[in-house]
């Protein structure tokens, strides 16, 4: 049979960010993808040497724009596991209402494109309109829509005031019956079912053996979630990873969707729980000196941070792993015998990162 | 120019060749062309080209989209095809892989065309500028009409800077005519 290729992207109305693909097809069904990346790249991990390591926090955190505060608060992490650095409980539990509210925008944001990839305006339009309301608390509490740069090394800049944590819960409470709202056109709407529901499969064996993380390993029925290491306030909490075991694209916008309810949760109790104390970051003095590897979860999976300090205000390495990285190799492995009209689909439901991956 | 059409209107087939054929096809263009130029400062459409962003400046601008800052309402929608686009937003820095990437689009845009850069790295480099493989701003590749600060530039700044290009747009649309 004679094969065509096909180029897909690198500006592609479906993704905002360039990634290229160029598939090999036979009559409807792919044979072949192979991707061409680089276009973001931009050689983040050099800059190491020309910022020291309290700026650095501030790079770090433009990786990526959708998980920023996750990305600097890794980073924060291993400088402090490096100096010895305890940080106030309080700080903990700031962090972690963040970095989950960061979960459920960037959730929300991929469901806008998920739907959209399969033609459903006005579902796209719906979930970015919900969006809007992380994005106020985002603004009001730390003072920037998408890069809240509210980590620092040694705690974090802000408090969140009682009357903002008020407005913040009740703003969660609108958020929780939105999405209720929503629940039963993502589980039982014809379209979406018919679009999603059986479409690029991963096998639990599969996803496992090629390294799958966060949701896409979840999605397959692997119990893997780098927040029961217990970073920031995640032991005090009660919670438990979510997993589906279907497989295919369905199961992956499942996971998706409970881990959002489950992050309106979390914050709830991180609100409870916090401590009232006053103290939000400790002082820090000394130069960052030897070498550590931490891990947080993002909403797209496991992100790694290696990092080496010699003992000068420059560190030596800052090697970041992103979880988008990881996920490439299943996506690759799915769109071998799909139909082309699946690519989007198959694409997006990996919540592709391109600027994380190429940095 | 409705006149010259009405009057001119063929009452039998012209030749081809004959001036009189020439002068009612170029009215007619011409009326077109005007239907065109109004449609296009009326209705402008967005072609979206990330550039080596951090995505930070890419969602504000998709935000613009939806129902909150609800770019539609100025006739704005975003295209995928850059030979329909009017007004290209680029967000993020250049880099050596796409930089050719960048100039192509613009290429292939329509004339007249306007550029809107979006965030602090679009514009110089931002916080990238001294990586290694970063270029630098958009105007290092290709004419830049519009900057919008910020990093990233909030949906409000976006939709002030588009308005800003369709004002340019009217100006170069109009440069264009008195150069004719
Ligand atoms: S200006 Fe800031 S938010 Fe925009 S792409 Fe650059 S680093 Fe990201």
């Amino acid at each position: 049979m004679v094969s065509t290729v096909i180029p897909f992207g690198p500006q592609h109305p479906v993704l905002p960010e360039p990634v290229h693909f160029k598939l090999k097809i036979e009559d409807e069904k792919v044979v072949d993808a192979i991707p061409a990346v680089g276009f973001v790249h931009r050689g983040l991990e050099c800059l190491v040497a020309k910022k020291d390591f309290v700026q650095m926090t501030q790079v770090v955190e433009r990786v990526c724009g959708i998980c920023s505060a996750m990305h600097g608060m890794c980073y924060c992490m291993g400088i402090e596991e490096m100096m010895g650095i305890e940080i106030p409980k309080k700080a903990a539990f700031l962090r972690t209402v963040w970095t989950e509210l960061h979960r459920i925008h960037s959730h929300l944001l991929w469901f806008g494109l998920y739907a959209d990839a399969f033609g459903f305006e006005s579902l796209f339009m719906q979930f970015w309109k919900i969006r809007e309301k992380i994005m106020d608390i985002n603004e009001a509490t730390a003072g920037s829509r998408v890069i809240i740069s509210v980590n620092v090394i040694g705690g974090v800049k802000r408090d969140i005031s009682p009357e903002h944590r008020q407005w913040i819960l009740s703003t969660l409470d609108e958020v929780e019956e939105a999405l209720r709202d929503l629940e039963k056109v993502v589980y039982e709407d014809y379209t979406i079912r018919k679009r999603t529901v059986g479409i690029g499969v991963l096998s639990k064996e599969k996803a496992y053996e090629l390294g799958a993380s966060g949701p896409m390993a979840r999605g397959s029925g692997i119990d893997i979630d780098a927040r029961s290491l217990g970073y920031a306030a995640f032991p005090d909490l009660d919670w438990e990873p979510i997993v589906e075991y279907g497989g295919d694209c369905f199961a992956r916008a499942k996971v998706r969707f409970r881990e959002m309810l489950q992050s309106i949760g979390l914050v709830r109790q991180a609100f409870q729980k916090m401590p009232r104390d006053e103290e939000i970051a400790v002082k820090v003095t000394g130069r960052p000196e030897g070498e550590v590897i931490t891990r947080v979860e993002q909403p797209r999976g496991e992100c790694l941070y290696y990092l080496k300090g010699n003992g000068s205000k420059n560190l030596d390495r800052c090697r970041i792993r992103t979880p988008s990285f990881a996920n490439f190799p299943p996506i690759m492995s799915m769109l071998i015998g799909c139909r082309l009209a699946d690519v989007p689909v198959i694409i997006l439901s990996m919540d592709p990162c391109i600027s994380c991956t190429e940095r | 120019m409705d006149e010259t059409v009405k009057n001119t209107k063929p009452q039998k087939r012209l030749k081809p060749s004959s001036d009189a054929f020439k002068q009612v096809r170029e009215a007619k263009i011409g009326l077109i062309r005007k239907l065109i130029a109004k449609a296009r400062i009326k209705s402008p459409w967005l072609l979206h080209f990330d550039c080596g962003s951090c995505n930070g400046c890419d969602i504000e601008t998709l935000a613009c989209l939806t129902p909150v800052y609800d770019i539609e309402r100025f006739g704005i929608i975003n295209v995928g095809n850059p030979k329909h686009a009017d007004i290209l937003l680029v967000t993020g820095t250049v880099n050596h892989r796409n930089k050719k990437v960048l100039k192509k689009l613009y290429d292939q845009m329509p004339d007249p065309k306007v550029v809107v850069a979006i965030g602090a790295c679009a514009l110089s480099g931002g916080i990238f500028r001294e990586c290694d493989n970063v270029v630098g701003g958009v105007d290092r590749v290709i004419p830049v009409d519009v900057f919008v600060p910020g990093c990233p530039g909030k949906p409000e700044a976006i939709i002030d800077g588009v308005i800003l290009g369709l004002q340019k747009f009217v100006q170069k649309q109009k440069g264009a005519k008195d150069g004719d």
